[in-house]
């Protein structure tokens, strides 16, 4: 589709630093001519850590497949703020289905488009983490084993935010939703429940599996081309703060996404066939209070008084993670 | 060429010359041999271009049908029962967006209990989802209505169940003249589309919608299925010119034009119906039966046309809504003035039971003679049941 040029406002903070670099080597975002795929005037909080993550995912794989690109959206926030009818928001072909059903409408599209000969055109799937690792996890994983050419993006924010902040399978321990609340002797989200979909996703041995966060924008955009390079089924799981449901201020969305990645408590890695061939050092430490007292979702934890015993065990998590992806080892 | 062939290959060979290119199946009976023809004939490479997509439950067999189609694909599954109501969120989606897809429904009981053999609880568990549904009532039917249904949903772009009675049709091996290869590509266009998803011309399908078009929407849907009753007629009457032999299209009335009675009812117990109302008709009792194809669309206007001036309608139900009684009675009684006539609803043939030509015997001769009540459960054990009741109290 032709490029449109971009406003100022919208090419990205690190555009300016991309300008002593030779032009191959700069960010998507950087490019004035970049499709902008999910364009302005969508209807996404302000601080959306989803927003930010899909315009940098789809923009880098609308380069990647030289603006050959089909994307498949789960319901939630993305969708729901993306194109309240008569609107949209994106100027790619874009279909939404259901809630649980992504993964298998994206191999749908992409059963048809081998079909019908016209695999220059490649699929992007895309939901939040409820519609990936709970109610559509049975169609991702089959999406998974039976390797269907696409590339599914989870945005995780750690909760169901689009229906008020309830607990997912991908919310963190200790962290208050509104199906977890802070209180009685335990107070938030239980220990020992939830799941990796990232290491789920290697146990398939799919070609690519890697995370990312707002936090290094750059790096998304590296992923989502390497992604783009490769075959078969592959999987993205990109963090994504959501200062409704994190009870964040909406400009500290990517420091907050910061502060995951360098207290080792979100993982930033790649693997390849079920193997780990990458993970991002950390470069500042930090304990993982100083990324828990920025959400009032764990608020509970420092007031009325401070909870040691509770954040001793997010703490012993994230150690955890740095000794499993040697996120301070510097071989990463 | 005719050729004595079970009615689940007849439906698989039927849909192979209709070119489907994205076929996706999760097995479940008594649909199984339909999918498992459809499987073998991809991969041998006679369907190609076609993929066939092995997924991990109905849900996600929808669902790939909706991808497929919506990226351009003639698309087509099969299910059956639970299988159906595992899919019903996708079917009103598939409906919604307006996805000509095709779908066998290889008819049979829902549980619990747990039960395999036929009866017609599935389908019309989801009549109001949007869907065309066409029933067969014989494997030729059943092999000739698909031809009908991939032309159908693409011109209207909406999508339609073929439903064929589990194990009843679908295992029978029986006489059939399958749709010739070179009658179908006269019949069926290539599909070309009403939206689709292209780089080339990038639309939003699936747009969040809120009250404001929303009751729009839905009075669209309807008049996509009153356009379909047109269209159904239309072309079973070309149906007939292409391929030489009639397909029923709305409705296929027998022996109604003088009957004082007629009994109306769908799928495979037709063949029954009329050997019954044959015998009768020898003992001067004037029965007439009127099969229903189309279902949904509900055929009003052309049931009207066919019972005439019967005095007495019976209405022969393969499902039951308990807590109301027959479902197609409803419809009837929703869209026909019933003033003058006395309508009868049998409940038969639930969970495979068979329904036997003495029973409807029995069950006719009651209605002719206006003894018949109002709600009758055909060959119902009254022995079973009170050991059942005496079980429940001790």
């Amino acid at each position: 589709m032709t490029p449109t040029r971009v406003k100022f406002y919208q090419t990205g903070s690190f555009a300016v630093g991309n300008r002593l670099l030779p032009a191959d080597l700069r960010a998507v975002q950087s490019d004035p001519t970049r499709t902008n795929s999910l364009t302005s005037g969508h209807r996404a909080c302000q601080g959306c850590g989803e927003a930010l993550a899909a315009r940098y995912v789809l923009d880098a794989a609308m380069r990647a497949s030289k603006g050959r690109l089909v994307t498949v959206n789960a319901t939630g926030c993305l969708e729901v703020f993306s194109t309240p009818y008569p609107e949209t928001s994106w100027r790619v072909p874009w279909l939404h289905s259901l809630f649980g059903n992504a993964p298998a409408v994206a191999s749908g599209v992409a059963a048809a488009l081998k079909a019908q000969s016209r695999t220059d055109i490649r699929v992007l799937g895309q939901g939040g983490d409820g519609g990936t690792v709970d109610i559509g996890f049975g169609a991702l994983s089959g999406m998974f084993e039976r390797g269907d050419d696409v590339l599914y993006v989870c945005y995780d924010n750690q909760g169901y935010m689009n229906t008020g902040v309830q607990r997912s399978g991908a919310t963190p321990p200790a962290a208050r939703t509104s199906t977890t609340q802070a209180v009685g002797p335990e107070p938030g989200n239980v220990f020992g429940q939830g799941k990796s979909a990232p290491l789920i996703a290697m146990a398939h041995e799919i070609p690519y599996v890697a995370t990312a966060t707002i936090a290094d924008l750059r790096d998304l955009e590296y992923k989502v081309e390497r992604a783009m390079a490769l075959h078969g089924a592959r999987y993205l799981h990109v963090l994504v703060p959501c200062p409704l449901g994190w009870g964040s201020t909406a400009g500290q969305t990517v420091a907050i996404a910061r502060l995951a990645t360098q207290s080792g408590i979100f993982p930033v890695f790649e693997a390849e066939d079920g193997v780990l061939t990458a993970s991002t050092p950390i470069r500042r430490h930090v304990p993982v209070e100083e990324y828990l007292r920025l959400q009032a979702r764990f608020r509970h934890l420092f007031e009325p008084e401070r909870r040691a015993d509770v954040i001793d065990r997010i703490q012993a998590a994230a150690d955890h993670n740095i000794e499993r992806f040697h996120l301070l080892s510097g071989e990463g | 060429m005719r050729s004595q062939i079970e009615g689940s290959r007849a439906v698989a060979e039927t849909v192979a010359r209709c070119r489907p290119q994205v076929v996706c199946a999760y097995p479940i009976s008594p649909q199984t041999h339909i999918v498992e023809a459809l499987s073998a004939l991809v991969k041998s490479g006679r369907l190609a271009p076609c993929e066939f997509v092995n997924v991990e439950s109905e849900f996600a067999a929808m669902s790939v049908a909706i991808g497929a189609s919506a990226a351009g694909a003639r698309a087509y599954t099969a299910t059956a029962s639970q299988g159906l109501l595992y899919m019903a969120e996708a079917l009103y989606n598939a409906s919604g967006l307006g996805l000509p897809i095709v779908m066998t429904v290889a008819n049979r009981a829902i549980g619990a209990p747990i039960n395999i053999w036929n009866d017609h609880s599935d389908a019309m568990s989801q009549r109001d989802c949007g869907w065309i549904q066409l029933y067969a009532e014989d494997n030729q039917a059943a092999a000739d209505l698909h031809v009908l249904a991939f032309r159908l949903a693409e011109e209207l772009s909406t999508p339609v169940m073929v439903c064929m009675d589990g194990f009843v049709l679908t295992h029978a091996v029986e006489s059939v003249e399958l749709p010739g290869a070179t009658e179908v590509d006269r019949y069926l266009p290539r599909f070309q589309p009403r939206q689709l998803l292209d780089p080339d011309d990038p639309v939003t399908i699936g747009a969040m919608v809120g009250p404001e078009a929303f009751t729009e929407v839905r009075y669209l849907a309807h008049a996509t299925q009153l356009a379909a009753l047109a269209r159904i007629a239309t072309l079973a009457t070309e149906f007939r010119a292409t391929f030489g032999r009639p397909v029923a299209g709305l409705v296929s009335p027998y022996r109604c034009t003088d009957a004082d009675t007629v009994v109306i009812a769908l799928g495979s117990v037709l063949g029954t119906l009329k050997d019954t109302v044959d015998e009768m008709r020898v003992d001067g009792v004037p029965l007439g039966v009127l099969g229903l194809t189309a279902f949904r669309p509900f055929p009003a206007a052309a049931i009207a046309g066919a019972i005439g001036d019967a005095k007495r309608i019976v209405v022969l139900e393969r499902a039951f809504a308990p807590g109301v009684g027959g479902i197609v009675t409803a419809d009837l009684a929703a869209a026909l003035p019933v003033a003058g006539r006395t309508v009868h609803t049998v409940v038969a043939g639930l969970g495979g039971r068979p329904v036997t030509r003495a029973s409807l015997r029995d069950a006719l001769t009651a209605a002719a003679a206006g003894t018949l009540g109002p709600l009758t459960f055909l060959d119902l054990d009254e022995r079973l049941l009170r050991h059942t009741a005496k079980e429940a109290m001790a």
